[in-house]
């Protein structure tokens, strides 16, 4: 699908889709929906809302309005479940400073909520993944491993405070990160979420003239997984994520196993991965952790070789 | 000694946990694990390596896999 308005379609991976209106305005517009991933309702509302608006803040622009997403199983489960999940939701969209416009809600056996989201963008600071270049350091900005978290809940075996910093950073909106962004020179930008670090990191070179350096002990992650991630106590997400991009990845000797099954893990509203040159690079991520953001770290660079492919060191 | 568990079925992460289960009973030093994702295949992998265990075969059989682990 082409159209000369038409800046971000579904031919590219990119977060959203993105269309011109004026030479200085263009619509951005996503959705994104979720079946449960925390037993709080109320939290569960606002990190499918945190994980739905993501998508136009690693896009570059500023979501305006959202529409509901529900599908509740009505007649078993008590409305004010319901009822909680929407108003965690309404909470974090106020925060972002977005207008609940709408929504539809069908009955379904399975109970999932998210957002269709409208927001805008100048059309010459939009941020497309694919447009990293060589020498660009790699930022990212929350930590990894709450898909592992998620796996060790449902196992019984994760502490209750690991799974209460786990849903702060599910339920943290990326608008800060996004809003630091843009007082520096940004490349491009993706946000990590089902793919896992690894595989959005390969949407951005996969095919083009540039690779991907990490640096495995510089990725900010929550270390209780490393004992999670070593006994198998893992999502099968991860493993698809392995299996669909590995020829892409090449693991160096210094990275340990769990640390790369730890890359590939899917996440839920995770942080945005920013590829900026180097002098900005440094200044912003010094900003984002004067400003809160703990984790934002730079955790690689990007290379003129080996083109296409992701390095982990 | 040898033992067979039937984890078929089984949801993510079950598999592991009762794999684990069986080598913290201390028994068996041979477990045949029948499975149906390629999931629990993986985590058993990586399960069993972090008790000093290690896969001996994975045979594939009506969609569903035995993985046979032996204590090393």
């Amino acid at each position: 699908m082409s159209h000369p308005n038409l800046l971000a379609g579904i031919e590219t991976c990119d977060d959203a889709g993105v269309y011109k209106i004026t030479e200085d305005l263009a619509l951005i517009q996503t959705l994104d929906f979720l079946t449960p991933i925390v037993d709080d309702p109320y939290t569960f509302g606002q990190v499918a809302v945190a994980n739905a608006l993501s998508d136009v803040y690693a896009m570059g622009g500023n979501p305006l309005t959202a529409m509901n997403i529900v599908c509740f199983p009505v007649n078993d489960m008590d409305m004010a479940i319901l009822h909680d999940i929407l108003r965690g939701g309404l909470e974090k969209m106020r925060e972002a400073e977005v207008l609940l416009v709408g929504g539809h809600s069908v009955e379904d056996p399975e109970l999932k909520y998210g957002l269709s989201v409208t927001g805008t963008v100048h059309p010459r600071k939009l941020l497309l993944n694919r447009e990293a270049r060589s020498g660009d350091l790699l930022v990212l900005t929350k930590p990894l491993g709450t898909g592992i978290i998620n796996t060790a809940l449902k196992a019984g075996m994760a502490p209750g405070e690991l799974v209460r910093r786990a849903t702060e950073t599910m339920a943290e909106l990326n608008r800060k990160a996004a809003e630091i962004m843009k007082d520096f020179t940004v490349n491009a930008c993706t946000d990590i979420t089902g793919f896992g670090l690894l595989g959005h990191a390969c949407e951005m070179v996969d095919g083009g003239d540039t690779g991907i350096l990490i640096h495995s002990s510089e990725v900010p992650v929550f270390p209780e997984i490393r004992e999670f991630a070593e006994m198998g106590i893992l999502p099968g997400g991860l493993h698809r994520n392995r299996k669909f991009r590995i020829s892409m990845v090449e693991q160096g000797p210094s990275c340990p196993d769990w640390l790369m099954d730890t890359f590939f893990d899917p996440q839920t509203s995770g942080g945005l991965l920013v590829s900026v040159p180097e002098t900005d690079a440094v200044l912003m991520a010094k900003r984002m952790n004067e400003e809160g953001l703990q984790y934002a770290s730079i955790i690689g660079e990007v290379s003129d070789e080996p083109k296409g492919i992701i390095r982990v060191l | 000694m040898s033992t067979t568990i039937d984890a078929r079925g089984l949801s993510c992460p079950q598999p592991v946990l009762v794999t684990l289960e069986a080598i913290a009973e201390g028994s068996a030093d041979r477990l045949e694990i029948s499975v149906d994702t390629d999931t629990a295949v993986e985590n058993i992998t990586r399960a069993v390596k972090s008790k000093g265990w290690a896969v001996s075969g994975v045979a594939e059989k009506d969609q569903c896999y035995v993985v046979t682990v032996v204590k090393e």
